[in-house]
């Protein structure tokens, strides 16, 4: 067991950890975040993106132990007080059906619009493509992360 | 009868400050955006433990022994599993569509005891306290094999040289149809052509893994499921695994899509109902990827021969239709009753002499197929939609003149086509032009001449699809007659609450389709009450008792439509107590959406909420009228419903490189009125995506031995955002006659039209290589392979190769 010291979502948590446990696993099963779902075993999928120091990470491509130390915000963590701009966005623009892919895709466009703050519709399809989802066909999708620009959202 | 446009439809709609026409934004969506969902895998029960299954890694065996002892004495496993330990509890998995009378239905135990027939067949399972102790269990069980020769391809497995699948053979079951004079139509026509094409097979590749968590207290079940069909599975469980059905709870909690694959009765569901009550214990499993991509149903997988006669005006005569349609090892929950949709649609909407059409069932060593989004029906369609296109070139005319000069006309509804369905109402000629404008039609077709002409290596193709279809499964009576195990009502309870407020209670089960929105709008609408005071409850056998759930584009036509007649009961209730309150005669009241008034005097009357406060009181009801306005309602629809609209898409296409570019895709569909056209519009794009996805992208592909290869999402290509185009979407509005809200099914329409316009915009650019067919998906591998066969052989039509 390997002990981490790791800052979820504005909390701080201390634990004792396998050292093969994966980020994912360590967030909805120690931490109890179970708003990030797992959607592939082989990082694919992307719907288990969450931020980790702000940047998008596939937590399951990350082993608990190497997120020792960092600042992770989750789908949970991302509301301040009220709906972060891109939950507004993908709410308002019908962006989600199933709302499996929903956690990993905002957090994805979260990072998407810190690195490039007016995104063409071609640069946002490019920019989520590690982010899958089988419902919306991406359109809706494209509209919400280019409404959210619109709107002014830079990083968190 | 009349047809207008989505944005004239919709306008309308909010002048008349209505709920229906309204894009409201999801209720559901508030738990979804910030990750407060219940996905089952989120669930944790006191003392849960994890399951892991060993699955077959070969197609196909004998299983010679299987030992699990050393399992048992891992790390914090607490128990271990073969088939025999079930063999006495487990049943056999079910199949409700036994199509024909002598149909073959092998035996298909949730856990193989015997003999396995796909690769990834469950045959042990450990069960530990946490998943990876669960994991890591499963390479200590031993299992033994004596391999045998696998049955991979449907179109040699009917040989008498084949290796046999089951005891029984190869053939589950051959099914006919036929109506008016083939043999004349063949006879008489001066134009015939044949073609054969291949459905590949695809993975339904839900977003949300499966999962099971199963409880069992005294003898009574709680079953949470990532399902579609919470109320179908509680009777199915009930009667494979024989535990009265009342002691049987199933909960569908939010379910993360499903495309047909959750409409299905599991072995993991069955066999965590048969663990968690020999262990006392709760019990969780929950698919990898990997796993689900082997063990979740397959969808698709058939070989088409398509035969068609005409007259040179384009005049379709007759039309014969030959199937060989792959089962996969075992018939699941309606595996045979899906290649057989497809025998009501390969007419579409063309009007014709004769028809037939045969279809025959054959088993592999695969996964077994079933339902995938559309479920017979995109298969119909690609046929029919890519030989109308090959017809097209044989009389040298446009594409869309040869279906129009064979489409059922909009002064022809109601129109009984040669496939025995009667199509309610239409407006095939308004989609059309509706699509043509958008696309741009002539202009695309004088820049293709124009690149032709100019020998560009890229070269343009214009791809069209005049699609309708069967959903809103269905009237019971017809299911009935197809030997379907089921009936195709849906059940809806409507519950006024002392304060105004409004529970619906719905059969349906959503998994990403808005309920929640679109019943409350629906409810908002008829009883007048504001769209925030309604709650929609659904997917849990306890709260919403009676339910025929969610698939083949049912829910708003049979689920919306038996909410609708709840509402219409409440109000009917409400009457009664609304002039005894008001003092007036029954006969005197006027309903106007969420109040009664004396007619010619508007001033006195009641509204809803006054009459359900009232009625909670009950301190002065008129005599023998019960305290309660609560209603419920079963909707038996009469027919199906026939979305239909037309689908234009332009791809341009390196023939240097075979790379297929969607350049612009136009989708008109009508889909009759519209409650929400936000939900609508985005059920439209990802149906057309999974059909863009079988056309370019999605293949489930085995290897000679019956190992699938396809196991990740880094192997099977779902498409990313960056795949895809933007897609130009519009509606004609033509109402449904069958039903009181005029609503047709949309959930599948996509998927159904967008396959054959791809393809055909494909072929429509590389015809002029001598190109006729490119198998799906249309990689640039077998893009430019059916170029270079082309051109080496002049002008002789080939085929790309199939691998």
């Amino acid at each position: 067991m390997t002990r981490i010291t790791v800052n979820v979502d504005g909390v701080a948590y201390e634990d004792d950890v396998d050292p093969r446990l994966l980020l994912v696993h360590y967030l909805r099963e120690t931490v109890g975040k179970t708003g990030t779902p797992i959607g592939c075993d082989t990082s694919n999928c992307g719907a288990c993106t969450v931020l980790m120091d702000g940047t998008s990470v596939k937590s399951c491509a990350v082993l608990a132990v190497q997120a020792d130390g960092s600042s992770v915000t989750t789908i949970e963590g991302l509301a301040n007080g009220e709906w972060h701009p891109l939950q507004q966005a993908f709410h308002a623009e019908h962006a989600l059906q199933c709302g499996y892919c929903t956690p990993g895709m905002i957090l994805a466009a979260v990072d998407l619009l810190r690195d490039n703050p007016h995104p063409t519709d071609q640069e946002i399809r490019d920019g989520l493509e590690g982010n899958l989802c089988r419902c919306t066909g991406y359109q809706n999708i494209v509209s919400a992360v280019r409404r959210a620009a619109e709107a002014g959202v830079t990083a968190q | 009868m009349t047809t207008t446009t989505g944005a004239e439809a919709q306008a309308a709609a909010e002048k008349a400050g209505t709920e229906f026409g309204t894009p409201r934004p999801r209720k559901e969506d508030a738990r979804l955006v910030t990750g407060q969902t219940t996905w089952t895998d989120n669930l944790t029960l006191p003392g849960m433990l994890h399951i892991a299954f060993v699955r077959s890694p070969f197609a196909h065996a004998r299983i010679t022994s299987v030992d699990v002892s050393a399992a048992r004495g891992m790390p914090g496993v607490i128990a271990a599993f073969s088939g025999a330990d079930f063999a006495d509890e487990q049943g056999s998995l079910p199949c409700a569509w036994p199509v024909t009378p002598d149909i073959v239905i092998p035996a298909h135990p949730p856990m193989a005891t015997e003999e396995v027939r796909y690769v990834g067949e469950a045959v042990a399972c450990v069960v530990a306290r946490d998943r990876y102790a669960a994991a890591d269990a499963v390479s200590a069980v031993d299992v033994e094999y004596e391999p045998l020769p696998p049955v991979l391809d449907i179109r040699t497995a009917l040989d008498d040289s084949s290796p046999k699948v089951h005891e029984a053979g190869n053939k589950s079951f051959e099914w006919v149809f036929q109506n008016g004079d083939l043999d004349a139509a063949f006879r008489e026509a001066p134009v015939v052509i044949e073609r054969n094409y291949r459905q590949q097979r695809l993975i339904p590749s839900a977003m949300e893994p499966r999962a099971v968590v199963c409880s069992c207290v005294g003898g009574e079940f709680t079953l949470w499921s990532a399902t579609q069909i919470p109320h179908v599975l509680r009777v199915m469980l009930a009667l494979v695994t024989g535990v009265p059905e009342q002691n049987i709870r199933v909960i569908a909690p939010d379910v993360g899509g499903g495309f047909g694959s959750k409409l299905q009765v599991t072995a993991e569901e069955v066999l965590a109902m048969l663990i968690a009550r020999k262990l006392g214990r709760p019990v969780k499993w929950t698919e990898s990827r990997s796993e689900g991509n082997m063990t979740v149903h397959h969808g698709r997988d058939q070989w088409q021969r398509i035969r068609v006669a005409a007259e040179r005006d384009g005049r379709v005569r007759g039309l014969s239709v030959d199937l060989l349609a792959d089962m996969g090892a075992y018939l699941m929950l309606v595996t045979p009753g899906v290649p057989l949709l497809g025998a009501f649609m390969f007419p579409a909407i063309y009007k014709m002499d004769a028809y037939s059409f045969r279809c025959t069932g054959v088993f592999t060593t695969k996964m077994p197929t079933d339902a995938y989004r559309g479920a017979g029906r995109p298969e119909a369609t690609f046929g029919i939609e890519r030989t109308m296109d090959e017809l097209a070139n044989e009389l040298g005319m446009d594409p869309l003149e040869v279906r129009q000069r064979n489409w059922i006309t909009h002064g022809e509804f109601p129109y009984t086509t040669i496939a025995g369905l009667t199509y309610d109402s239409g407006n095939y000629e308004a989609a059309t032009a509706r699509a043509k404008e958008l696309f741009g039609y002539d202009q695309l077709r004088q820049e293709q001449a124009a690149r032709r002409a100019s020998g560009d290596p890229v070269q343009l193709g214009i791809g069209v699809s005049t699609f309708t279809e069967m959903c809103g499964l269905a009237p019971s009576r017809v299911l009935g007659s197809l030997a379907y195990g089921a009936g195709g009502w849906e059940n809806a309870s409507v519950r006024m609450l002392p304060t105004g407020k409004v529970e619906v209670v719905t059969g349906s089960s959503a998994h990403g389709q808005g309920h929640e929105t679109a019943w409350s709008q629906i409810v908002a609408d008829r009883l007048g009450v504001p769209f925030e005071d309604i709650r929609v409850l659904h997917g849990d056998t306890q709260v919403s008792p009676k339910g025929m759930d969610t698939y083949g584009s049912r829910s708003l036509t049979v689920g919306g439509v038996a909410v609708l007649s709840a509402c219409d009961k409440v109000i009917e209730k409400a009457k009664v107590i609304a002039a005894g309150m008001i003092e007036a005669s029954a006969n005197d009241l006027e309903w106007s959406p969420g109040r009664f008034a004396v007619r010619g005097d508007p001033e006195k009357g009641v509204t809803i909420g006054e009459i359900a406060l009232a009625t909670f009181a009950a301190h002065n009801l008129p005599d023998g009228v019960e305290p309660s306005l609560d209603s419920d309602a079963t909707y038996d629809p009469d027919n199906f419903s026939f979305p239909h609209g037309t689908h234009l898409c332009a791809t341009e296409i390196d023939t240097e490189t075979g790379m297929v570019t969607i350049r612009s895709y136009v989708a008109v569909d009508d889909v009759g009125t519209v409650v929400n056209p936000l939900i609508v519009d985005g059920q439209v794009h990802g149906g057309i995506a999974q059909g863009i996805a079988q056309a370019l992208y999605e293949e489930a592909v085995y290897d000679e031995d019956g190992n699938l290869l396809t196991t990740t999402m880094a192997d099977y290509l779902l498409p990313s955002a960056a795949d895809l185009p933007h897609f130009t979407t519009d509606r004609t509005v033509t109402a449904a006659t069958t039903n009181p809200m005029g609503v047709k099914g949309v959930g599948e329409a996509g998927t159904i039209a967008s396959t054959p316009a791809v393809v055909n915009a494909i072929i429509d650019a590389l015809r002029q290589f001598g190109v006729r067919d490119v198998p799906m998906p249309c990689t640039p591998e077998r893009v430019w392979r059916a170029i270079q066969a082309g051109r080496d052989s002049g002008t002789q039509a080939q085929n790309g190769a199939v691998r």
